[in-house]
């Protein structure tokens, strides 16, 4: 099957408006007769249900957690981008478009961003108008503030929980629906397939999780708004429970995988400090404004470091090796995520890590706090300041930016980041792959449409920071509930869809077999142990910098695992309760699939973009030596897998992207 | 070090549960409070048990999903964070530490250390939003200028989690906290302004229906609150309730 994009003719600007103008319509009266299932309830999910719940549809919506306000979006610190050009700074929809198109390295589908550039300033009105506190300044007026970056300031933000006080904007626009009884909400609730009649996507399966009982629900059409699969890599900033099993039920189902092995890796998060470890905490990419990056530049003082025989205050300053200022003159600290990722991993393999890991850069705010304080005994008139007296002026001005996350460093770290150049290291943050999706945000399958990070569409091979919610939010206010309209359109003398048939019989019977065989088999090992094991493939092999041989051992090694896990995993407990490790188990399969295709995704791209780096990509010579090579030639397409049974058997279709309104170029920040 | 771990175990709603003692060894002080409790189901695991089950998905004080009753206290001993915050560096080898769910008539146990918030839920469907619908068509969010103190103040309200800390803290299980920091956030809002007395007084009467206590006053709530959310907003919320009565 040829993929096809369906992107509407005409000039760009123009497309999303003339589109809307002459998509088929449903009726008020018969949006009463057409169900629509929507599963996830972050910002993508959340506000899709609401806003088609306010049109009229019947919606059900399914969160795994006990309430949509507890979907992952919620973690999201800095800020929402809109073109809004409040600050009069010269940002356009254009420059919009152009910053992201450019920042995911030339990997994403114009169009698509093209109308989420345009429709970036309705979200920032609609929230307000839902009493989202967004930050003022005196006048009273929305504030902004600059972030990755970019040449302006478009950034809107409420302190740093933006995506808490988003959710939650969204999550009440569902309560208003849900008390009207046009969302009925599923919470503790997961799907485990979807089900497809005449090769339509018709509705789902789904287990409650209080109960342990297997569900079936119909719809017309079914909305995947499940997140990314970062936790594919065991430890991610990911909450613990974000998944990719809806994703892959419908990519096993029918629906392309695209891109898999894009994968933002965010440089300031805070390092492992043993195996017992859950989970990586992010500490806001806004640090870096004011942060300086270092290592060592004697490797017998990085070893003293590892040892705790050294402190990093006892380096002097001619000793320290700021590489990125060293080795990014022009943008210094504040390279793009996958640019500073890079770097401090390859000090650390070069064993200049300063924690016991070895797996530690210094992010340093002395230089900082300092030169405000400078500037403070000024402005204070503070004649022959101490050095004390200046660092102190300087520490409050540091403490009222960065206050809140500073403190969460020394929860985590005990270590008070004022006086100790907090330690970070780069962790798996976001994924930039998902389902394939065309304009219309449907995927291969008919009446299956995929919102949010789930899909692939708009953010190429690196995510600009403040984007996600932006994407959430367009593609659940603004895109779907238009058009999944010209789709439903022609489902209006569909009638109810009966639940009592033989492909909802044969899709029930295939989950119950697999919750059945995990409770039944009684291994030797637990999940967490294979789990642990595919992150350490994963990030060992498909991570930061990856190769043609790692990425084959990597598949190799993805299956033997996998074939292991479905003779030994072991799952306590019934299928008829509550049982956190049977949704684990179910959980870790895909991502053992998953995995697998990532890596073969990975060997198929030979080159080096965004977020994926192929160390046989680089420029060989000039200035760039030894920076990434992406290949415009072999490799402007989207890749996107169908399913063929084994994940090594997927077999490839290529979406040629073309660009009309913007000229490829060579990403350089030296 | 080592600890012992007194758990409440309850198979499900209907069951009668009990304190079950566990011990754990090796347990690093950089360790999160749930991460010592993931050792101990992983233990539980490889020796046939059943692990004991808890919410938790985010691991950084934001969901609001993690709850846990921690010698005697929402949340344990620290101040101003969640469970999932909580570090082990907080207790001492050689330590008993007891583990309940969050109590509360009005938020049953589901499983173990597992409670159901549905009462949460139906509070803030009887009110807790602003009839808007999604459109293209909203005024512009600059043309309604708002003061920056009111705008911080309603920030301060909305940071609520809606853990149920507060619940569980108050001896009369009161939910007004909770409650409260909502009717606040839209009450120091323009746009919140035009079905304030509706939304309070519905928000109110749904309070009371789930079975949740009165606020006398004593403040835990405040204290044990992960966010610090202001006793204020339960004194707020009063005063909205009596503006809408009159």
């Amino acid at each position: 099957m040829a993929l096809d994009s369906k992107i509407p003719h005409g000039p760009l600007k123009d497309k999303w408006t003339d589109y809307k103008n002459h998509i088929n319509l449903v009726n008020p009266a018969n949006k009463r007769h057409i169900d629509i299932i929507v599963v996830g309830t972050g910002l993508a999910g959340g506000s899709a249900a609401a806003t088609l719940a306010e049109l009229g549809y019947n919606v059900k919506a399914f969160a795994y957690q006990d309430s949509p306000r507890r979907a992952h979006s919620i973690a999201a610190q800095g800020g929402i981008n809109a073109a809004k050009n409040y600050q009069g700074d010269g940002d356009s929809t254009y420059r919009l478009f152009y910053d992201t198109v450019k920042g995911g390295d030339y990997r994403s589908r114009e169009a698509n961003v093209y109308r989420l550039a345009e429709v970036s300033a309705n979200i920032i009105d609609q929230c307000v108008a839902q009493g989202v506190p967004f930050a003022r300044d005196y006048g009273g007026l929305l504030d902004n503030r600059s972030f990755g970056g970019v040449l302006v300031s478009r950034t809107f933000y409420a302190k740093g929980q933006t995506g808490q006080q988003l959710l939650l904007g969204a999550y009440s626009a569902m309560n208003r629906q849900i008390a009207r009884g046009k969302i009925e909400m599923f919470n503790r609730h997961e799907m485990l397939d979807v089900v497809k009649v005449d090769g339509k996507a018709r509705g789902i399966i789904a287990r409650n999780l209080i109960t342990g009982e297997i569900e079936r629900h119909s719809a017309h059409a079914v909305v995947i708004a499940s997140g990314g699969y970062g936790n594919v890599y065991f430890l991610s900033t990911n909450a613990m429970g974000s998944n990719a099993t809806a994703a892959w039920k419908i990519h096993k189902k029918g629906a392309h995988f695209a891109n898999p092995c894009y994968t933002q890796i965010h440089p300031t998060c805070i390092p492992r400090s043993g195996d017992y470890q859950s989970k990586l905490t992010l500490m806001s990419e806004s640090l870096r404004n004011d942060g300086r990056i270092w290592v060592p530049k004697n490797i017998e003082d990085s070893k003293a470091l590892q040892q705790r025989k050294m402190k990093p205050t006892d380096i002097a300053e001619e000793n320290r090796d700021y590489f990125l200022e060293r080795r990014y003159p022009a943008f210094g600290n504040l390279v793009p995520r996958d640019v500073a990722s890079r770097a401090a991993k390859e000090r650390c393999d070069a064993g200049y890590g300063v924690n016991a890991t070895g797996e530690a850069v210094y992010l340093d705010f002395a230089t900082a706090i300092t030169r405000y304080g400078k500037v403070q005994a000024k402005i204070q008139n503070i004649e022959n300041a101490s050095d004390a007296k200046i660092y102190a002026l300087g520490q409050a001005i540091v403490e009222e930016k960065y206050g809140n996350l500073f403190q969460m460093y020394e929860k985590i770290v005990d270590e008070d980041p004022y006086k100790m150049p907090m330690m970070i290291y780069p962790a798996t943050h976001y994924t930039m792959g998902g389902i394939w999706v065309d304009y219309n945000l449907m995927t291969s399958v008919d009446g299956l449409y995929c919102i949010g990070e789930a899909n692939f569409s708009e953010h190429g091979a690196n995510r600009l920071g403040a984007s996600a919610l932006m994407q959430g939010l367009a593609d659940g206010y603004f895109v779907l509930p238009y058009t999944i309209g010209d789709y439903l359109s022609n489902e209006i003398r569909t009638g109810k869809i009966p639940t009592n048939t033989p492909e909802f019989d044969e899709a029930e019977k295939e989950v119950s077999d697999r919750i059945n065989f995990f409770i039944n088999n009684k291994g030797e090992h637990s999940v967490d142990y294979y789990h642990k094991k595919l992150g350490k493939i994963m990030w060992d092999k498909c991570g930061m910098s990856r190769n043609e041989q790692g990425l084959k051992e990597a598949m190799t090694e993805i299956k033997a695992l996998r074939e292991d896990f479905w003779k030994n995993v072991k799952v306590p407990g019934s299928a008829g309760e509550m049982n956190p490790e049977l949704e684990k188990a179910g959980r870790v399969a895909d991502f053992l699939e998953l995995g697998e295709l990532f890596a073969k995704d990975a060997l198929n791209r030979n080159e080096s973009c965004g977020g994926h780096f192929r160390e046989e990509s680089v420029e060989l010579d000039g200035e760039q030596k030894g920076e990434a090579k992406r290949n415009d030639t072999d490799y402007a397409y989207v890749a996107a897998w169908e399913y063929k049974g084994e994940p090594a058997d997927a077999v490839l279709h290529k979406e040629i992207l073309e660009f009309k309104d913007i000229e490829l170029k060579q990403r350089s920040y030296k | 070090m080592n600890l012992t771990l007194k758990i409440w175990r309850q198979k499900d709603s209907k069951a009668k549960g009990q304190m079950v003692d566990y011990k754990v060894t090796e347990i690093s002080e950089h360790m999160s409070f749930l991460e010592m409790m993931d050792v101990l189901n992983e233990q539980l695991v490889n020796t046939g048990e059943e692990p004991v089950a808890f919410d938790h998905d985010c691991r950084e004080g934001i969901c609001g999903m993690c709850s846990m009753y921690i010698n005697g206290e929402a949340h344990g001993p620290d101040r101003g964070v969640t469970t999932c915050q909580l570090h082990m560096r907080m207790f001492k080898d050689g330590d008993t530490i007891t583990i309940e769910p969050f109590r509360a008539a009005a938020f049953p146990v589901i499983k173990d250390l597992v409670v159901d918030r549905m009462a949460f839920e139906r509070i803030q469907q009887a009110g807790g939003y602003i009839s808007v619908n999604t459109s293209g068509n909203t005024q512009d969010a600059n043309s309604l200028p708002i003061s920056k103190h009111a705008a911080d103040e309603a920030m301060d309200a909305a940071t609520c989690i809606g853990c149920g800390a507060c619940v569980a803290t108050c001896k009369n299980s009161s939910a007004m906290l909770f409650v409260g920091a909502k009717v606040s956030q839209y009450a120091l809002l323009p746009q919140g302004q035009v079905e304030a007395a509706d939304r309070v007084r519905n928000m109110v009467a749904q309070m009371d229906l789930e079975g949740f206590g009165n606020c006398t006053n004593t403040g835990a709530c405040e204290i044990e609150c992960p966010k610090g959310i202001s006793l204020e907003n339960i004194a707020r919320m009063n005063r909205e309730l009596m503006k809408a009565s009159i």
